[in-house]
C-alpha cells in the first residue's frame, strides 16, 4: 500500500533479501509476522482473542496519531505537537460535556484543527522549519491544557463518552473499529484524491510542485490541520478508555511513538511517499514487541532497547535506499 | 607541500612596475600543467594547462559546464586532480585539503560571503589566527587596530567591533576580501565577486584589485560580465567543455571573438548584415547599469515581426524590473512564432522566463497576456492565463522522482483531471496515453517511476506535463540541455510543430545553433537588460555573437552590407 508506483520486479527471491529497498517495502510486515509466530510458539496465552483485542485497543490511539504524522512526514515535515494536542482535547472534554457529547467532541476536534492551522501557517506562510514550528505548541499546548483543566485530573462520568472507550461492535472494540476506518480513509485520501497526490508531490519536489501551479501552502496547512484533528480524536478516545481527563500525562511521548510507527513502517523522512498500511503495521510491531517482552517478564528498559534497535534498523534501511 | 620561498622575491621585483608585467612575461606564480579531473560520467577537466603571473588580473571565462568551478576547486585544494600537476612558484605542490592551499597563499572569495555573520568584523578577518597577548588570550586592541588599518587600506570605514551581519552585503564582501589578502596571499581567486554588489561597491572592489596588483598579487577573476573583464583584467583564459581553449592578452581580443570562443562557434563569417536594431550601436560603451533606461518603449513600438505586422501579441512584457537581476526588460511574444532568448550565463534569461511564468516576483513592470494585464499572479495564475514554463533545472524544479511517469505528466493538470477532488484514473490514462505516444516517451509503463528514465525521456515527460494544459504561451528554458542527440532532435522538431500549431514559444538556449535554427526572432539579453533584437534574415550566427558580446564598433572588419551568410 505505497503511495509510490510499482517497483520493477525483483530478479529473484535470493537477490531480494540483499536489496534494502525490499526491506523498506516489506520488512515491517515480515517483522510483525515474525513476532506473532514467536509468540504463538513460546508465549502462553498470547494468541488468544482476549489478549489480541487488548493489544489492538492499546495500539489504536497510536495508529490514529501516526496516520496524521505519516501525512505530515510525507510532505518532508514533522509534527511534535500531537501529544499536546491530545492533552488539549482531553482538557476541553469535561468543560463542554455539560452541553452533551456531540458539542464536547466538536469542540475538542476543533481545538485539534486550530493547533494544526497554527502549525501549518507557521510552516507554509512564515516558512519556519516544521520541527521548530511545532515545537512551540508541543511546549505551549500542554501548558494551555493544564491551565484550562486547573491542572487537575477529572473523572469522566458521561456514559456516552465512556461507551466510546468500552463499547464494541460484533466483538470488535469501537476504538479499534474507528482506527481501522480512519486508516482506510487516509489510504483512500492518499491514493485517490487530488489532495493526497498533491501531498506526495509537494513532499517529493516542492519547487516542481510550486512551478506546476499546485497550491503548496494550502496543501501544507491542510496536512497539519488533518494531523491535529486526528491527534485530538486520539485524545478523545484515550480519555474514554482512561475514564478520566488527565491533561498532565495523556499523550506524553506520543509524538515519538507516532514518528516511530511511521518510520518503522517504511515512510522516508525525506518526504515524497506516504505508506499508510506500513504505518499501521509499524505501530502494531512496536506494540506487540513491547507486549512480548513484558509477558516474558523482561523489564521495561529492555523493551525500550529493543525498540531503539528496530528504529535504527528502519532508518538504516531507509538510508541505504536513498543512497542508491 | 612546502610553500616555496623563492616567490616573494620575484614579486618584489615586479611590485614597482605593475604596468610592465604583461610585457616582461614573468614567471608564473601558480601554474596548472595538463590537469585532468574526471567525475562519474563526465570529464570535467581535460588536460588543462594554465598559468597565473604575479601582479596580473587574469580572467577565467566559460559557459555552464566549461570547467571553471572544477578548475578553481583543483587550484584551491577542494578536488585533487586525476592527472597533471600544480606548481606554485615553480615547485610542484599537492594540496590535500583547502586549508593547505590557503597556507600556501591561495585565497578564495566566493560568490556568497563565507564568514560568520554574528562575529565582529575584526574577528572575521582574523578568524583562526587572532593576535594573542602574553597569556594566550586574544589581544582585542591589537586585532581591532590591525583590522581598521587593513580596511582603511581598502578605503572602507567601518567599526571593526560591529557584528558582520550589520554591514551591507557589499561591505561584507570587502571584509572577505580583506581576510583573503591579510593571510599573505600570493594568489586571490574571485568567483563572481560582483554578482551581489551595487555599482559603487563594484568600484571599490576594482580599486582594491588595483592595489593587489601593485602588491604583486595575482588575481584570478571569474565573471560573466564582459565590461568588468575588459576593465580590469590583463589576460584571459577560456575554457569550454572541460578543455583549455585559449589564453592570451585581453586588450587585443575582440569581444565577439571572446564570446565565440566561449560558445565554440566559428567566427570566420563574422560580418554585419541585416537590418537589425542594436541598442549597443552608436553607444560608446555601456557602463553596466545605466543601460536599459528608455529601451523599453523602443521595443514596444516596433513589433513588426516579419509577415505578421498587425497581430496582437500573445504576451507582452513591459519594463520588467527585478533588483540585481532584470532591468527594464520589454518583449512581445506572438502566437505561431518561436522567440529565441539569447544571452550569456548570468544575463537574466532564466530569471526573465521565471518572471513571465509567475515563479519570481517583479519589483516593477507589467505583463499582458491575451489582452489582460496580470499582477502578482504566481505560478497557478500564470498557468490559468495559459503560460507554462519548462524550467532549466530538470531535477531540482521539474520531475518528482518518486512518482510515476503518469503522475508526473498530470501533475499540473490534476485539478482538471478529477471530479470532486477524486482523481479520475480514466481521464488521466487517456491524456497520458496521448502524450506518451505523441512525444514517444520511452518507459516500461506509465507507472514506472520517472527517476528511472533517461534525461531525454524525463524532459519529454515534463514537456507533456505542460502541453496537456493546452497553454497559449510556452516558455522553454534550455529544453535540450543534457539530453541525448536523438531526443534533442525530437524536442527541436516538436518545438517547430507547436509553433506551427499557433503556440507562442519562448526558447532559451545556450546552444547558438539551436537558437538560430529554431527561432524566428531572437532577443538578446546582457547584464539583465535587452541588448538587441534580431529578426528574419538578421538571425545569423555572427549577428548573434556580436549582440551577445556587446560588440562595440571596433575591431572586426565591417564587410559591406548585402552579403548573406552561407547559412
Amino acid at each position: 500500500m505505497t503511495a509510490q508506483a510499482t517497483l520493477p520486479a525483483p530478479p529473484g527471491p535470493l537477490a531480494r533479501l540483499r536489496d534494502p529497498a525490499w526491506y523498506q517495502e516489506y520488512g515491517v510486515y515480515v517483522a510483525v509476522a515474525a513476532v506473532l509466530a514467536f509468540n504463538a510458539l513460546f508465549t502462553e496465552h498470547f494468541m488468544t482473542a482476549d489478549n489480541l483485542r487488548t493489544q489492538l485497543v492499546q495500539v489504536a490511539p497510536v495508529v490514529i496519531v501516526a496516520l496524521g504524522m505519516a501525512l505530515v512526514i510525507g510532505t518532508e515535515g514533522i509534527d511534535l505537537s500531537v501529544g499536546s494536542t491530545m492533552a488539549l482535547a482531553t482538557a476541553l472534554l469535561p468543560l463542554y460535556l455539560g452541553y452533551g457529547l456531540v458539542p464536547a467532541l466538536l469542540v475538542a476536534l476543533l481545538a485539534g484543527a486550530v493547533v494544526g492551522a497554527v502549525n501549518g501557517t507557521l510552516v507554509s506562510l512564515v516558512g519556519l522549519q516544521p520541527i521548530v514550528a511545532t515545537l512551540a505548541l508541543f511546549v505551549g499546548g500542554r501548558g494551555l491544557a493544564l491551565v484550562m483543566a486547573d491542572g487537575q485530573l477529572k473523572q469522566i462520568v458521561n456514559p456516552d463518552l465512556l461507551a466510546l472507550g468500552t463499547g464494541s461492535c460484533l466483538g470488535v472494540p469501537t476504538v479499534v473499529l474507528i482506527a481501522a476506518i480512519l486508516a482506510a480513509a487516509v489510504a483512500l485520501l492518499v491514493r485517490r484524491t487530488t489532495f493526497g497526490r498533491m501531498i506526495v508531490a509537494v513532499g517529493g519536489n516542492r519547487s516542481a510542485a510550486a512551478l506546476a501551479g499546485l497550491p503548496v501552502r494550502r496543501v501544507l496547512t491542510g496536512v497539519y490541520v488533518l494531523c491535529g484533528v486526528l491527534a485530538a480524536l486520539a485524545g478523545i478516545l484515550a480519555t474514554a478508555r482512561l475514564t478520566a481527563s488527565d491533561p498532565s500525562s495523556l499523550g506524553t511521548l506520543m509524538e515519538l511513538s507516532a514518528i516511530t510507527a511511521v518510520v518503522v513502517g517504511g515512510t522516508s523522512l525525506d518526504g515524497g511517499s506516504v505508506r499508510v498500511l506500513g504505518t499501521v503495521a509499524g505501530a502494531l510491531l512496536m506494540q506487540l514487541l513491547r507486549a512480548t517482552l513484558v509477558k516474558h517478564d523482561l523489564p521495561d528498559s529492555t523493551a525500550q532497547i529493543a525498540q531503539a534497535a528496530i528504529i535504527i534498523a528502519a532508518v538504516y534501511v531507509a538510508r541505504e535506499r536513498r543512497s542508491r | 607541500m612546502a610553500p616555496p620561498e623563492a616567490v616573494p622575491q620575484q614579486e618584489q621585483e615586479q611590485k614597482q612596475v605593475p604596468e610592465q608585467v604583461r610585457q616582461s612575461a614573468p614567471a608564473a606564480v601558480l601554474e596548472a600543467r595538463s590537469v585532468s579531473k574526471r567525475f562519474p560520467g563526465v570529464m570535467a577537466l581535460d588536460d588543462v594547462s594554465f598559468s597565473l603571473r604575479a601582479g596580473e588580473t587574469h580572467a577565467l571565462v566559460g559557459e555552464n559546464g566549461a570547467g571553471k568551478s572544477t578548475l578553481i576547486k583543483v587550484l584551491t585544494g577542494v578536488h585533487r586532480p586525476d592527472g597533471g600537476e600544480l606548481r606554485l612558484g615553480g615547485q610542484p605542490v599537492r594540496f590535500a585539503r583547502p586549508f593547505e592551499a590557503q597556507q600556501a597563499g591561495i585565497s578564495t572569495i566566493h560568490q556568497e560571503v563565507n564568514l560568520v555573520p554574528l562575529m565582529s568584523v575584526a574577528r572575521n578577518i582574523f578568524l583562526g589566527r587572532e593576535p594573542k597577548n602574553r597569556i594566550g588570550l586574544i589581544d582585542f586592541a591589537r586585532m581591532h587596530g590591525e583590522a581598521t588599518e587593513l580596511l582603511d587600506g581598502f578605503g572602507i570605514r567601518v567599526d571593526p567591533r560591529k557584528p558582520l551581519h550589520t554591514l551591507g552585503i557589499g561591505t561584507q564582501q570587502m571584509v572577505a576580501l580583506a581576510r583573503a589578502v591579510s593571510v599573505d596571499a600570493q594568489v586571490v581567486i574571485m568567483d563572481e565577486p560582483t554578482s551581489s554588489l551595487e555599482p559603487r561597491e563594484v568600484e571599490t572592489l576594482f580599486r582594491i584589485i588595483g592595489n593587489l596588483r601593485c602588491q604583486g598579487i595575482a588575481v584570478l577573476y571569474v565573471s560573466h560580465r564582459m565590461d568588468e573583464l575588459y576593465r580590469i583584467c590583463d589576460r584571459v583564459t577560456v575554457l569550454r567543455d572541460g578543455r583549455h581553449i585559449h589564453t592570451g592578452d585581453l586588450a587585443g581580443l575582440g569581444r565577439v571573438r571572446l564570446v565565440s570562443m566561449m560558445l565554440g562557434r566559428d567566427l570566420s563569417e563574422a560580418r554585419r548584415t541585416g537590418l537589425t536594431r542594436f541598442d549597443g550601436d552608436g553607444r560608446g560603451d555601456g557602463h553596466g547599469d545605466g543601460r536599459g533606461d528608455g529601451h523599453g518603449e523602443e521595443r514596444d513600438e516596433g513589433n513588426d515581426v516579419a509577415g505578421t505586422p498587425e497581430r496582437t501579441p500573445a504576451l507582452t512584457a513591459t519594463r520588467l524590473n527585478r533588483r540585481h537581476q532584470l532591468h527594464d526588460i520589454s518583449l512581445s511574444l506572438y502566437g505561431g512564432e518561436v522567440l529565441g532568448l539569447g544571452g550569456l550565463l548570468g544575463s537574466g534569461r532564466s530569471e526573465t522566463a521565471k518572471v513571465l511564468a509567475g515563479a519570481l516576483s517583479l519589483d516593477s513592470g507589467e505583463l499582458t497576456v491575451g489582452g489582460r494585464t496580470l499582477r502578482r499572479m504566481g505560478s497557478a495564475g500564470a498557468i490559468r492565463a495559459g503560460i507554462s514554463l519548462l524550467p532549466e533545472d530538470r531535477k531540482a524544479e521539474g520531475i518528482v522522482p518518486g512518482l510515476s511517469v503518469r503522475e508526473n505528466i498530470v501533475l499540473a493538470a490534476m485539478p482538471r483531471l478529477s471530479r470532486f477532488g477524486v482523481v479520475s484514473r480514466r481521464k488521466q490514462d487517456r491524456v497520458v496515453d496521448i502524450f506518451m505516444r505523441r512525444l514517444r516517451i520511452k518507459a516500461s509503463s506509465p507507472e514506472q517511476p520517472v527517476g528511472e528514465l533517461s534525461g531525454g525521456n524525463q524532459q519529454k515527460v515534463l514537456l507533456a506535463r505542460w502541453l496537456c494544459l493546452e497553454p497559449k504561451v510556452l516558455l522553454l528554458d534550455e529544453p535540450t540541455r543534457g539530453i541525448d542527440v536523438g531526443a534533442k532532435a525530437e524536442v527541436q522538431s516538436l518545438i517547430d510543430d507547436l509553433a506551427r500549431e499557433g503556440l507562442a514559444v519562448l526558447l532559451i538556449s545556450s546552444d547558438i545553433e539551436e537558437l538560430i535554427e529554431g527561432a524566428d526572432r531572437v532577443v538578446v539579453l546582457r547584464g539583465g537588460s535587452v541588448a538587441g533584437e534580431l529578426e528574419g534574415d538578421a538571425v545569423t550566427e555572427s549577428r548573434l555573437l556580436e549582440a551577445l558580446a556587446d560588440h562595440s564598433p571596433a575591431p572586426t572588419g565591417k564587410a559591406p552590407a548585402g552579403q548573406e551568410d552561407p547559412r
